[in-house]
């Protein structure tokens, strides 16, 4: 069976400095077959992906493509042999054509050494309609909608004769409805005699599409199998060798009285007439699709939003929120969707980043006290169980969970009354999940309120004592924990017309 | 017993960190900076005569003095390309004051005024309209020396008062001049306000991530418009040390500066992408480039030569890392 792979890895290793990101690794592709890679954060996963696309040369191993082994020195190489990725989120330009995207770096040419535009027009709408995207290739890309940019994308890295195609998490920005998409587009491709790697976060896109599995742990090959012949529990326990309790693990708290009330708050563009409470020791849930404003609301509350209008309050007094700097003053802190871009300065250390908010509190003199800052850091890392090899490691050499529980520090370091938690577990493993979703319980326990915006419904009936429905810049529900039913929630958030 | 066992879980500092330290651009400045000294002292038999030393660093202590602001302005992702207008503005309104008869401390002051309000234009268009630093500065740039021109037209400024001549030209004591020395002040100011302070710190966090910076409550734009009134106030003093020096004002004073400056800044390591660089490596370029023009010019080199030789200076200097750590790689390929 193994001797029909199209393509192979076997035993390659990959080192960096002080790390062995890949140990003798071995994963095999079938043509027609889809095979999904799982792991955990720090896997090995995205260290595989450039190996496979010729980004990085292995230490050790070979690489087997259709019988022979193959040596891949720059990404060129292996897209020549029709190896090709789409990444999560994909490099586009946004003021080239959409025809132009797909042939960027192999445009086709006539024999004057001039672009032929009309093979390419040509051809981008061929592949465009073989993955079902019909759209006008002349279009520029700016004018398209993220699920269209996204098929763009993916038509470029068909663009090529493809044999391997590499899905790196494409369902992330996605939505519900984009996901289907993709779905149907996973089988095409399929039955076209393609080998896929599908690599995910999501169970049950692994049972939806994969026929066999691959499983990595730590930078090591773990197993590999038949996705018909495992339940999720199996491969839980091969990801992380030990098996993770799924039930959420919320506590039972005393709810105490209002603490934040908000009264009309309405946005010229976004949002209108949101008014909400919020109690001491409660977990407020928020969901709503992509685009339904919960995030802009959220902004709103820590005041990077100019064009709000309506009232805030904090214990029943009214507070102006025009900056986060009030927004911290007032004891509200928000942890961002967008971690890398406004969560965390990545090339600074740990220690500077706990400290960043409140420096001028740890001042001494003019001069900045660095062992006060280290011993935050120290104090509120350590609760968190950030992993690092030093609170002065930079934020850059940590892995996204642990990225998060920095930016989770910082804000608790301020000893704030409510968190904002925007999808807090976008993008990180299941085991640094059920951490944050412990210490969500543990923070509303040491009294602390927390809203939690979030598009996983599991996650939001799991946690939540209350939970909002946002749609289109309007509050369209409030549930209780006891009345929410994923259906209901789910009809509320999409206008009551229930998708797939 | 307990914080033991936590240090070695995560100690607080990395354990390389002395070994990095060593290999730190400034450490590679200061070889240069070394091996030109010796190469200098071994060409011409004047260069190691302290008064002659005294001499050359009047080249560079007026530019130095820009360069230390704006290696922070650098650092913080804008850039300030007007300031040899603003020296010419400043100037300009320095001979207007000292034609009416205006004592020496006025004069001063009104250069220093003249420089921070230059300053506080760039960085209220900058952060009001949100234009781009070098687009806003480029523009400035004309119109302050524009003004210049207008005000002063062809004609040329030598009324100072008497006495106003020290600060370009007078010794604090033995062969340390005026200049040097508040170039060294200076110098430790703003070691002292980048590396030590918060003011620092948020620099270098706006300059990596400006919008992480603003979520953690830090107020960007009203540091990025400290940062450029402090830049154009240097440049104030810069222009009252220039117009000392010469004893008059024309509007073409210090004309071409801008580039030297930021020379500086970036061969002294800063990035010109914003977010790391340091006040010491920045110094160490200054002393090198100092070094370099006097050698030359002990040796007769005639000023095109030496334009010629900083340029390529520069890109040699800072492309080096670069290309060792490319040999290295293709070595460790190799093996």
């Amino acid at each position: 069976m193994k001797n029909n792979a199209i393509f192979s890895l076997k035993k390659v290793s990959k080192v960096f400095p002080g790390v062995k990101a890949l140990d003798a690794v071995d994963l095999h592709l079938y043509p027609g077959q889809v095979t999904a890679l799982i792991g955990e954060n720090g896997a090995g996963k995205s260290t595989l992906v450039k190996t496979m696309t010729g980004i990085y040369q292995p230490d050790g191993g070979e690489i087997i493509f259709n019988g022979k082994p193959v040596q891949f020195h720059s990404p060129h190489d292996s897209h020549a042999l029709g190896i090709t990725a789409i990444h999560q989120e994909t490099v586009l330009f946004d003021d080239l054509t959409v025809a132009e995207n797909i042939f960027l770096g192999n445009y086709p040419m006539t024999k004057y050494f001039s672009i032929d535009w009309s093979t390419m027009v040509t051809r981008s709408q061929e592949i465009l309609s073989s993955i079902n995207a019909p759209m006008n290739p002349n279009q520029i890309l700016r004018e398209l909608s993220i699920g269209q940019k996204h098929m763009v994308g993916i038509a470029r890295a068909l663009s090529v004769d493809a044999k391997v195609v590499i899905l790196d998490e494409p369902t992330a920005a996605l939505s519900h409805h984009e996901i289907h998409e993709l779905y149907e587009l996973v089988n095409t491709l399929k039955k076209q005699g393609k080998a896929i790697l599908f690599i995910t976060h999501k169970f049950d896109e692994i049972f939806a599409l994969a026929d066999r599995y691959t499983v990595f742990r730590d930078g090591r090959y773990v197993g590999e199998g038949f996705v018909k012949d495992v339940n999720e529990a199996q491969l839980v326990e091969m990801m992380v060798a030990r098996s993770i309790d799924e039930t959420y693990p919320k506590k039972d708290v005393n709810i105490g009285e209002t603490l934040l009330e908000v009264v009309n708050l309405c946005h010229t563009t976004e949002f209108a007439n949101i008014s909400f409470s919020l109690k001491k020791g409660e977990i407020l849930g928020i969901y709503g699709l992509v685009g339904s404003g919960r995030t802009e609301v959220m902004q709103a509350l820590f005041g990077t939003s100019e064009q709000v209008t309506g009232t805030v309050k904090m214990e029943g007094k009214e507070v102006t929120i025009h900056s986060p700097k009030e927004a911290i003053d007032n004891g509200i802190v928000y942890v961002p969707e967008e971690r890398q871009k406004q969560g965390i300065v990545l090339e600074l250390p740990i220690y500077q980043n706990v400290s960043l908010p409140q420096i001028e509190r740890l001042t001494k003199n003019g001069q900045v006290d660095q062992e006060g800052e280290m011993t935050l850091a120290r104090q509120y890392c350590e609760r968190l169980q950030v992993k690092a090899s030093s609170w002065n490691e930079k934020v850059m050499n940590l892995s996204g969970g642990n990225q998060q529980k920095v930016v989770i520090a910082k804000w608790l370091a301020t000893n704030p009354k409510v968190i904002i938690l925007d999808e807090p577990t976008k993008g990180i493993d299941i085991g640094s999940k059920s951490a944050v979703h412990a210490f969500m319980s543990e923070l509303v326990d040491s009294g602390l309120s927390v809203i939690m915006v979030s598009s996983e419904l599991p996650e939001i009936l799991g946690m939540s004592d209350r939970i909002l429905v946002m749609n289109e810049g309007l509050i369209v529900g409030e549930l209780s924990r006891a009345d929410a039913t994923p259906e209901k929630v789910v009809s509320l958030a999409t206008g009551g017309i229930v998708v797939c | 017993m307990d914080t033991i066992i936590k240090k070695t879980a995560t100690p607080d500092v990395l354990l390389t960190s002395k070994l990095q330290k060593l290999f730190r651009w400034e450490t590679f400045l200061i070889l240069i900076v070394m091996f030109v000294f010796v190469m200098n002292s071994y060409l011409s038999p004047y260069f190691l005569d302290p008064w002659n030393l005294s001499d050359a660093t009047f080249n560079f202590t007026e530019k130095a003095l820009i360069a230390l602001p704006m290696a922070m302005l650098i650092i913080a992702k804008e850039i300030d390309i007007s300031v040899a207008a603003i020296i010419s503005l400043s100037s300009t309104f320095m001979g207007l004051v000292a034609q009416m008869g205006a004592p020496i401390y006025m004069v001063v002051l009104v250069g220093v005024f003249v420089g921070a309000v230059c300053g506080l234009v760039n960085g209220l268009l900058v952060t009001r309209f949100k234009i781009p630093s070098i687009v806003v500065t480029i523009g400035t740039m004309s119109l302050f020396r524009g003004i210049s021109y207008i005000l002063l037209g062809d004609q040329v400024v030598r009324d100072y008062p008497d006495g106003f001549e020290f600060f370009g030209q007078g010794y604090v004591y033995w062969v340390f001049s005026f200049e040097l020395v508040l170039f060294a002040f200076f110098a430790l100011v703003f070691y002292w306000l980048l590396h030590r302070t918060t003011f620092g710190r948020y620099t270098y966090a706006i300059g990596n991530n400006p919008d992480a910076s603003y979520f953690s409550g830090i107020k960007v734009d009203k540091h990025r418009l400290i940062l450029f009134t402090l830049v154009g106030a240097m440049s104030g003093v810069a222009a009252v040390l220039l117009t000392s020096r010469l004893g008059s004002t024309r509007p073409s004073i210090a004309m071409g500066w801008e580039l030297s400056i930021i020379t500086m800044v970036v061969l002294g390591g800063v990035s010109i992408l914003g977010g790391s660089g340091t006040i010491a490596g920045v110094v160490l370029a200054v002393i090198l480039m100092g070094l370099v023009t006097f050698g030359m010019g002990l040796l007769n080199i005639p000023g095109i030569v030496m334009t010629i030789i900083v340029g390529v200076m520069l890109i040699t200097v800072v492309s080096l890392p670069v290309l060792i750590t490319m040999y290295k790689c293709k070595k460790a390929k190799v093996l």
